[in-house]
C-alpha cells in the first residue's frame, strides 16, 4: 500500500497560509521566534478556547487546514507527535503545587498538561473514536507518529490518517534553555542559522498536520516512500546509514534530488550535518528550514512540509536554499535530521 | 458588596481564562452556568477552589455549589456571609 500526502495545515514563525513560500521570512533578530497567530476564532469559540493551550489551539488549527484541503471528514487514526507535550499548562500546575503549598490545585491545567492532549482534544470536536495515539519520543516524536501513520496504511487498519507535530514555547521553558544553553545567547544581539561559530540554536514552536491517505487525489503533495530513525549514529557511519537507507529504497545518491537538512545553527553539534552536506551529497541540491520554524522537537514537520511544496511545486525557494545547486525536476528528496547529536531521523518522499 | 462583586467578575474571568469576556459584560443577575456564561462542571470545580483559596470558604456539599453559584448576586452574598479571610 503507498502512503500519499493529500492535505497539510501548518502553524509556524512563517505565513503558509498562502501560497507556498510567499510568506516566508528570516528574522536575525531574536533568538526565541514566535509563531505567526491564526484567528483562532475562525476555528472554535472563545468560550471552548478558555482550556486551550497554545500547542492545542495550534493543533486544531492545523489538523482543520490539512483535513479541508484533503476533503476529509473523518481520520482514521489521530497520531501525533510531541517532544515537550502541553508544557505551559505543566508549568501552570507545578508552580500551583509550590506557590499553594499543594493545596488549592485546579482541573483545568492538570487535564491539559498530558502529553496526548492535542490528539484527544482533535478526536472529542470531530467526535472521532478511532486509533488515538500520541509518541513523545524527543526530536523523533514526528517521525514516529508518521511511521504509525503509515503502518497504519500499509496494514489497511485504516484508508485516511492523520498525523502531526506539536510543541510549544514558553517563557519560562526558554529561560531553562538558555541557562542550559540549548538557545543562543542573548548577548549575541543576531542570530543566523547557516554562518553560526556559536553554541546554541533559535528555538520555535509550531504545530504542523498531515492526511495520509493510500489513494493519489487532486490534493496529493507526495508520496512517503519510507521513514527511518535511530537515537544514536556515530558521525563516521553516517554515510554508511544514509547508503542502506537509500539502497534499501533502490536509490543512490545520485538518485535523490533534494537534502532537506535540519541545520540549527548550533555549532557544538553540525558534525553530522557537515558529512552530509559537504560529501556525498556536495553536488546535491540542499535546502534547510530551521532559519524560518525555529528548532523544536517536531521542528521536522515543519521540514516535511517544505519538501512536499517542493515536489508538489517544483519550486525550491531561494531562502531555503544551501549550496545554490539546482536540478531540472525534484522527484526524490531526502529529509535528515537529528538534534544535539542524538534521534537521527531519515525520511524519503517522492513526486506522485 | 458592589466592590466585591466586581473582584469577583475579575477572578471568575481570570482563573477560567475568560479571554474575550470583561467584567462589565457580566450582570450581577445573569446566570454563570448553561445559557448565561456557559460554564461546565470542570469550571464548578475551578470555583470551588477559588472561594476556598481567596476567602477561606471550604465547600463540603457539592450539592451547595448549584445554588452559591447561580450568578454573581449569589456567590457575593454566600462569600459575605461566610468567609473567612
Amino acid at each position: 500500500m503507498k502512503t500519499y500526502i493529500n492535505g497539510i495545515g501548518c502553524v509556524s514563525a512563517q505565513k503558509t497560509d498562502g501560497d507556498f513560500a510567499s510568506g516566508f521570512h528570516v528574522n536575525q533578530a531574536t533568538n526565541v521566534l514566535p509563531i505567526e497567530k491564526p484567528e483562532y476564532k475562525d476555528y472554535f469559540s472563545p468560550i471552548a478556547a478558555r482550556r486551550m493551550s497554545k500547542a492545542v489551539k495550534n493543533g486544531i488549527v492545523a489538523s482543520t487546514m490539512a483535513m479541508k484541503e484533503a476533503n476529509l471528514e473523518m481520520p482514521g487514526a489521530i497520531i501525533t507527535g510531541t517532544g515537550m507535550g502541553c508544557i505551559e499548562d505543566s508549568d501552570k500546575f507545578l508552580k500551583a503545587i509550590i506557590d499553594n503549598n499543594e493545596e488549592f490545585l485546579t482541573p483545568t491545567s492538570f487535564i491539559q498538561s498530558t502529553h496526548n492532549t492535542v490528539a484527544a482534544q482533535i478526536a472529542l470536536g470531530l467526535e472521532c473514536k478511532a486509533y488515538n495515539f500520541t509518541y513523545v519520543n524527543a526530536a523523533v516524536s514526528f517521525e514516529s507518529a508518521l511511521i504509525d501513520g503509515k503502518l497504519q496504511l500499509d496494514e489497511g487498519e485504516a484508508d485516511a490518517v492523520l498525523i502531526g507535530g506539536i510543541d510549544e514555547m514558553t517563557d519560562y521553558t526558554a529561560s531553562l534553555f538558555k541557562l542550559a544553553g540549548f538557545i543562543k545567547k542573548d548577548e549575541e544581539g543576531s542570530f543566523p542559522i547557516l554562518e553560526s561559530q556559536t553554541p546554541g540554536t533559535v528555538f520555535g514552536e509550531g504545530a504542523t498536520f498531515f492526511v495520509l491517505e493510500s489513494k493519489k487525489s487532486a490534493t496529493t503533495y507526495a508520496e512517503v516512500v519510507d521513514i527511518e530513525i535511530n537515537n544514536e549514529i556515530e558521525a563516521d557511519i553516517l554515510q554508511l546509514k544514509v547508503f542502506d537507507f537509500l539502497s534499501a529504497n533502490g536509490l543512490g545518491v545520485d538518485d535523490i534530488d533534494l537534502l532537506v537538512v535540519g541545520i540549527n545553527g548550533d555549532a557544538q553539534f553540525e558534525e553530522h550535518y557537515r558529512e552530509l552536506t559537504q560529501k556525498q551529497f556536495v553536488h546535491t541540491p540542499q535546502a534547510y528550514y530551521k532559519h524560518l520554524s525555529g528548532e523544536y522537537n517536531t521542528a521536522s514537520a515543519f521540514g516535511l512540509y517544505l519538501a512536499a511544496n517542493v515536489v508538489k511545486t517544483q519550486n525550491v525557494p531561494p531562502i531555503v536554499q544551501v549550496n545554490g545547486q539546482t536540478k531540472p525536476e525534484y522527484k526524490n528528496v531526502l529529509l535528515y535530521n537529528h538534534y544535539r547529536g542524538i534521534d537521527h531521523s531519515f525520511t524519503l518522499i517522492s513526486k506522485a | 458588596m458592589d466592590a466585591l462583586k466586581q473582584e469577583l467578575k475579575e477572578k471568575i474571568i481570570a482563573v477560567l481564562n475568560l479571554e474575550d469576556v470583561n467584567a462589565s459584560d457580566i450582570s450581577d443577575a445573569d446566570a454563570l452556568f448553561g445559557d448565561g456564561l456557559g460554564l461546565d462542571s470542570i469550571d464548578a470545580l475551578e470555583l470551588i477552589v477559588l472561594l476556598d483559596k481567596d476567602y477561606g470558604i471550604k465547600l463540603t456539599d457539592p450539592k451547595e455549589g448549584k445554588n452559591i453559584f447561580q450568578s454573581i448576586n449569589t456567590m457575593a452574598d454566600y462569600v459575605t456571609a461566610n468567609r473567612t479571610k
